[in-house]
């Protein structure tokens, strides 16, 4: 069987550094490289601009110098339609609060990535319910976000971050509004998606248990991000 | 930067993504979305009922018309009811390019039983040609069903009327009839009806050589229809008519008379059309407070979609179309609303609205699809447009901020709201108000009060912080009050979105109530100033007195002093509706004593005559002016203007004379006026007896007499009748804000439900968070109903000193009416309060536990 072309590395960041409006450097120097699949968590201090990276890396804002590149593309040579364009093909996202559409149904919420890239509506809702199987929320995607708990809040979130098979997952505190039980449930079923699907993901956390699952763990400071050993 | 190949740009909204978003968010907020399309609803519908109102009455007017006018190219009408020479009868009706001359005589006549109507007199050979519809049909000699003979059309004593002068006086065809018209009186028989005369017109047609001799009038026409050979030249002959009319004729077309009906009621429609839209304006800022609140409820939503892959251009997209849907909405059901109104209106308040100007006609409901085209497009303009600014405003949200805080709590940015673009709105309203009337209408008047009103309410966030700045400065308030104060100073954009509803709708109203309650006031002072005799007498149409009757009256012993006067309608443009002439003035004073004048007099050299302000702009006249007069057989009066005074009583214009220089003039001797001043001691119903008993017998059952109390309390009653659309439409306004102020305020403190969890949380009690909610909705309508009563008393008098001028041809006073404008702000304090109490009831119901954690 013939080779293919190499993969190219789901993210890979060079020289990155970002100051807040006041002029503050929150970090420099910043580099490390992902491969496919790989699992990232990132932990730090407060404030230190986990979240911030996170925004960079989603292309939600910009660096002062250095370059990320997302599947191959360097984001610095894209207008802001062509990251958004990136961001619904490429990237799948997980936040703390969830952040599920109140007025939309379970299986419309998981449905929105396939439905903002205009893929016809009975195919997106098709493969939302497969989602939603898969995070065990199966047959509950006429419901809507009031009729289910907080663990199951971040199930959907997870389906959604899923659906359109993204090349990245980026999550940010994705159990930091979990009680520890429900956490380690949705921690597991992360991993376990993410590896399914072949995705990478980077996780920004403070919990030691969520750093526990990832593959690499890496502490972001003022100079940069120091790997931790595993 | 471009997109990199391969990557498929933003594709924008979808249109199955755009149905989700819409109708979820309608179905998680009902009420508002109801609300915002009930007030472009009311707008479009109070905004097409007055539309076809007015179109249906003019349709009428128009067919009216047609029905006396019939096929004729031109008409030449006399300057007054005087007429011209017939003379110029077989002068004109020889000209070239005339094919068919019909000679009219027309008065204005009574029938014993004291019903109006027009009274022609027709040529019927010559009219069989040009009016044929005035020839009448019907039955001859009693009974019904047969048509009117040759012989009954030449019968010297035949009269053939109108189903509505038949209506009015009861008679029937067969009947005798006694007409009293210029002082004579004569009887005919009904023989035929004029079928062809369209609604409510009462008219009478008799033969012409009967209405010259028995009416005084021979030598005399009042009218003369052309009817121009086929092909030719109408304006070449327009010239030829033109060259040989005598100063007392005038040349009209049925458009000229077209227009002059028009012109009659005109300001007054364009009047209550701006009123209407003022009702839209005040649903598209409703509009624009339920969007504005909408976008700052979902920020978070906005922001996910926009991480997801949602261009920021499909935000804009999605609450542009939100804007539309409800445009749409709210359009249509105005059409049906105003389809409904104006049927309703029409049976109600007939043609003109209450506003007097059409005589009590019903004319069917004439619905013109462009006109509700048009409508229906400004009211989804409107709500675009209400939702333009929120739409900019989820346009710019940052994503990643927004995900981060979560709530839209956090949408005000911070910063000193600046008043510069306020203030240039403001200053160009004003430069605005400068400017003249268009076609007759004071378009620059109502552009000036869209500018101040644009200006005042964006300004509100500047001068809410204005305004709370001193309040934040209290020392050690209760806690409750502290926090209402801090959370408005802080959100003053917040604030002005709840405010601008309030703002925008009380403005108004203040503006319109000041304007008519100064309108009113002045009209009460001019009725007190003008009508200072103890009596006034005024006999029916047709009827006089010589002057031994005149000396007669004088010498009773009741009266202390009588001003006899006479009064008749002079047309000086064919464009314009006549011009009231009135001869009055007692010997040794002159006819401008006790007039309200206004402005500078001068003591002319030749005959002086008193003009009245509508006269005076409409005529662009001024004291010093000299004006020629067709008011007689053949009489041309050279008079000079010696001052202007004050009139609400004739829109369109009136002039007095001195009485002895119009009989000089005129050789009219008779009058139909007087003006009593009784001898000391005398009652007035004693004098009314004593005055009736001194008149001739054939005129004293055609009198009028009346107390000036009596003449003053119908004078207001009109008044308040041709106001009655207005007030109703200002209470549409104001119930549309006020419930504006209550859905904004509702949904403000529902998406803080958050907020008082966490309040809760730390110690605060429901019951202060009820007073905090109160305290600050009673501080919004507190600024709100300041701002709104200084917006409006600055509108009112664009009002008063542009609009009414320019429409109307009259000026005023200002007055403010101080019981009205307090109730108004109470009203506010006391809804804006209510409606956020009521809110924070339904806001605190859910466990404070449950608030904090709720995710959106």
């Amino acid at each position: 069987m013939p080779a293919g072309p190499p993969l190219a590395p789901p993210l890979k960041i060079a020289d990155l550094a970002k100051s807040v409006p006041g002029g503050r450097l929150l970090f420099s120097n910043l580099a490390f490289d992902m491969a496919p699949g790989e699992i990232v968590a990132i932990m730090g201090e407060s404030g230190v601009g986990k979240s911030t990276l996170l925004n960079l890396i989603a292309g939600l804002d910009r660096a002062d110098t250095g370059r990320i590149e997302i599947d191959g593309v360097d984001l610095s040579t894209l207008d802001d339609d062509a990251r958004t364009g990136l961001r619904r093909d490429r990237i799948g996202f997980v936040f703390q609060a969830f952040h599920i559409l109140p007025h939309l149904t379970l299986a419309q919420n998981v449905a929105l990535p396939l439905i903002l890239a205009r893929r016809p509506e009975t195919e997106a809702l098709k493969a939302a319910a497969a989602m939603l199987d898969q995070v065990g929320l199966g047959g509950r995607g006429q419901d809507f976000p009031a009729q289910v708990s907080g663990g199951e809040m971040q199930r959907i979130a997870l389906a959604r971050a899923l659906v359109h098979r993204p090349a990245l997952v980026l999550a940010d505190e994705p159990t930091g509004n979990l009680d520890p039980q429900t956490a380690d449930v949705i921690l597991a079923l992360l991993c376990d998606q993410l590896r399914g699907s072949g995705a990478a993901a980077v996780i920004v956390t403070h919990s030691e248990r969520a750093a526990a699952a990832a593959d690499r763990v890496l502490t972001l400071t003022a100079h940069g991000l120091v790997a931790h050993g595993r | 930067m471009a997109a990199r190949p391969g990557s498929a740009p933003p594709s924008g909204l979808s249109a199955r993504l755009l149905i989700w978003m819409v109708l979820g968010e309608w179905r998680a907020q009902p009420g508002r979305t109801l609300a915002a399309i009930l007030a472009i609803a009311v707008g479009v519908g109070l905004g097409l009922a007055i539309h076809l109102v007015n179109r249906s009455a003019l349709d009428e007017f128009a067919g009216a018309i047609r029905s006396v006018s019939g096929a004729a190219d031109l008409q030449v009408q006399a300057a007054s009811s005087a007429g011209f020479d017939e003379g110029l009868y077989p002068i004109l009706a020889r000209l070239e390019g005339v094919a068919t001359a019909s000679p009219v005589v027309e008065l204005r006549a009574r029938t014993d039983g004291g019903e109006p109507l027009t009274l022609m007199g027709l040529d019927p050979l010559r009219a069989a040609a040009v009016t044929p519809n005035l020839l009448g049909g019907g039955a001859v000699g009693g009974g019904e069903g047969g048509v009117t003979t040759a012989e009954a059309v030449f019968d010297l004593d035949a009269i053939t009327l109108s189903p509505a002068a038949l209506q009015q006086s009861g008679l029937r065809v067969g009947d005798q009839v006694r007409l009293s018209a210029a002082g004579q009186s004569a009887s005919f028989r009904i023989v035929g009806v004029l079928e062809g005369v369209s609604g409510d017109r009462a008219l009478g047609v008799i033969d012409i050589a009967a209405a010259q001799w028995r009416f005084d009038q021979l030598g005399r026409l009042q009218r003369l229809d052309l009817r121009l050979s086929p092909g030719v030249d109408r304006s070449a002959v327009e010239r030829l008519v033109q060259e040989r009319l005598p100063p007392e004729a005038a040349l009209v077309t049925p458009q000229s008379e077209m227009r002059r009906t028009e012109s009659l009621s005109r300001a007054y429609r364009v009047n209550l059309q701006m009123l209407a839209l003022v009702a839209l304006l005040t649903g598209g800022f409703l509009v624009y407070s339920a969007q504005s609140l909408s976008v700052t409820r979902r920020r978070p939503q906005f922001a996910l979609l926009r991480v997801l892959g949602l261009p920021a251009r499909g935000m804009l997209g999605q609450v542009l179309i939100e804007g539309v849907v409800l445009g749409l909405a709210g359009a249509a059901l105005g059409v049906v609303l105003g389809v409904a109104l104006a049927e309703l209106a029409l049976r109600l308040l007939g043609g003109d609205l209450g506003g007097g100007y059409f005589s009590g006609g019903r004319p069917p409901l004439v619905f013109t699809p462009l006109a509700a085209a048009i409508i229906f497009g400004l009211g989804v303009a409107i709500a675009v447009l209400g939702s333009l600014f929120p739409a900019l405003q989820a346009e710019r949200i940052p994503a990643a901020v927004a995900l981060k805080t979560g709530s839209g709590e956090s949408a005000e940015t911070a910063g000193q709201p600046l008043p510069w673009i306020s203030l240039g709105l403001l200053a160009a309203g004003g430069l605005a108000a400068l400017g003249p009337p268009v076609g007759g209408v004071p378009l620059f008047g109502y552009g000036a009060i869209a500018l101040i009103l644009a200006g005042g309410v964006g300004a509100m966030p500047w001068l809410a912080r204005g305004l709370l700045g001193p309040l934040r400065r209290l020392r050690a308030p209760a806690p409750p009050i502290a926090l209402a104060i801090a959370r408005l100073w802080g959100a003053p954009r917040q604030a002005a979105v709840a405010l601008c509803g309030i703002v925008a709708s009380t403005s108004l109203m203040v503006a319109m109530a000041v304007m008519v309650t100064s309108f009113r006031g002045s009209v009460e002072d001019w009725l007190i100033q003008i009508l200072p005799a103890d009596i006034y007498m005024r006999l029916d149409p047709g009827l006089t007195l010589d002057p031994e009757a005149q000396a007669r009256l004088a010498a009773a012993p009741e009266a202390a002093a009588i001003e006899f006067r006479q009064s008749f309608n002079l047309r000086l443009s064919p464009d314009r509706p006549p011009v009231q002439v009135s001869a009055r003035g007692q010997a040794g004073a002159g006819a401008g004593e006790g007039l309200p004048l206004v402005g500078r007099q001068v003591t002319p050299e030749g005959l002086p005559a008193w003009i009245s302000e509508p006269m005076a702009r409409l005529y662009d006249l001024s004291p010093g002016d000299r004006l020629t007069l067709p008011i007689g057989p053949g009489a041309q009066a050279q008079v000079t203007v010696a001052g202007v005074w004050r009139d609400y009583s004739n829109q369109f214009g009136a002039l007095i004379l001195d009485q002895a220089a119009y009989t000089a003039l005129t050789g009219d001797a008779g009058r139909a006026e007087a003006a009593m001043t009784l001898a000391p001691g005398v009652e007035p119903a004693t004098a009314i007896e004593a005055f009736r008993a001194r008149l001739p017998p054939s005129i004293a059952p055609g009198a009028d007499f009346a107390e000036p109390r009596e003449i003053r309390a119908v004078a207001l009653r009109i008044f308040d009748r041709s106001f009655a659309v207005t007030y109703a439409l200002e209470a549409i306004a104001i119930l549309v804000g006020l419930a504006g102020v209550a859905t904004t305020f509702s949904a403000q403190t529902l998406a803080r439900r958050k907020e008082f969890g966490m309040l809760r949380h730390v110690g605060v009690r429901r019951g202060q968070i009820m007073q905090m909610l109160a305290t600050e909705g009673a501080l919004l309508g507190a600024i709100g109903a300041l701002a709104g009563l200084t917006l409006g008393v600055i509108m009112s008098q664009v009002l008063i000193h542009v609009v009414n001028p320019q429409s109307f041809n009259w000026t005023m006073e200002t007055r403010l009416p101080w019981p009205l404008l307090a109730s108004l702000a109470v009203a506010l304090v006391a809804t804006s309060a209510g409606a956020a109490v009521l809110a924070g009831r339904g806001a605190l119901a859910d466990s404070a536990v449950r608030a904090v954690r709720e995710d959106w």
